[in-house]
């Protein structure tokens, strides 16, 4: 079964505001091209990073530096391979409506699951959504029964059929 | 699917790789000898990595939030059944979709069948973005909601572990 891949980069806690179109106000136009033009392709070859500053019209030096610069800003978390999740184990996206006044408890129980990657409170009905993956399917069912004895309330589950996206990186400033 | 068991050097590269590339002006070369291994050998089992697909890409990971992506939200839809691969196929090739996915309905409390997660600066350029794929899916969109993020609880990197 596969595992769930979910966005790990997009939900961030909130980080200081930025004035203008958001923080890109703040990138040079070459630093724009670094981020468009190599989130995917970054060579395998023994220079990668001269490589990179032939194709954008400048030096090594001054794309080690940009991209140096880039991850201490937190525009990138780094430079290098992306992984597909593993796909061993069992895993599944599961939904549950919690009361406003639980919702912390509730939360916090969850949490607690080594099982449980990701959790976000979404605006809607349906208030907590969470990511649980297992190495089997038995320990997947266990895990969501715990979770609604512990609540009282019923947890539906939404195992992934089939991924239609691969994952190539996304244009920024298009 | 078929599961793609990592060898011990591949998941040695794996384990070294997995935070980043170091940026010096030769990476792999400093990965060989902390591997004990050429860097020949290193970029040669990334190159068969991606062509498998243990590897996706390399490259920049941008953090999409701090860029200004601060608006994202999962839309769901509900599609016939013999049109969802078609119509997962659609959404997952639009540039603000990060994911798209067919998940199974759950009725009477959940009639959606597909997900997709549609990014933009704002909540505002998102629910434009929901707007263009109702128009691409048209009459097959028997309906959809997006559900914004109010808060992260947690958040755990999918991560390759060391020991096992």
């Amino acid at each position: 079964m596969a595992v769930e891949s979910h966005i790990v980069e997009l939900l961030l806690p909130p980080v200081e505001p930025v004035a203008g179109q958001g923080a890109t106000a703040g990138l040079t136009p070459l630093e724009k091209r670094l981020l468009d033009e190599f989130q995917n392709n970054f060579p395998l070859s023994p220079t990668p990073f001269a490589e990179m500053a032939q194709c954008l019209g400048t030096s090594e030096e001054q794309v080690l530096y940009l991209l140096e610069g880039l991850q201490e800003r937190g525009f990138i978390s780094r430079v290098g391979p992306v992984f597909k999740p593993r796909q061993i184990g069992a895993s599944t996206l599961a939904a549950v409506s919690v009361p406003a006044y639980k919702l912390d408890n509730i939360a916090a129980y969850i949490n607690a699951f080594d099982e449980v990657n990701h959790n976000y409170e979404r605006d809607h009905r349906l208030n907590l959504w969470f990511v649980i993956t297992t190495p089997d399917q038995e320990r997947l069912e266990q895990v969501l029964a715990e979770i609604e004895n512990y609540t009282g309330l019923p947890v539906m589950s939404l195992p992934l059929v089939k991924s239609f996206h691969i994952d190539l990186g996304f244009s920024l400033w298009c | 699917m078929v599961d793609k068991i990592l060898d011990d050097l591949n998941r040695r590269i794996v384990l070294a790789t997995q935070a980043g590339l170091p940026l010096v002006p030769e990476p792999y070369q400093q990965l060989a000898r902390e591997l004990d291994i050429t860097a020949d050998e290193v970029m040669q089992r990334m190159q068969r990595m991606l062509e498998s697909g243990i590897i996706r890409r390399i490259g920049a990971v941008p953090n999409h939030y701090t860029l200004g992506f601060r608006g994202n939200g999962m839309s769901v839809w509900d599609v016939p059944d013999e049109q969802v691969k078609r119509c997962g196929r659609l959404i997952g090739d639009l540039d603000f979709v990060s994911h798209a996915y067919h998940r199974p309905r759950h009725l009477p409390r959940w009639r959606y069948n597909l997900f997709a997660m549609v990014h933009g600066r704002d909540r505002a350029e998102v629910e434009q973005k929901v707007d263009t794929i109702a128009v691409l899916l048209g009459e097959h969109n028997r309906a959809h909601e997006t559900l914004f993020s109010k808060r992260i609880l947690k958040k755990t990197g999918l991560r390759f572990k060391g020991e096992r």
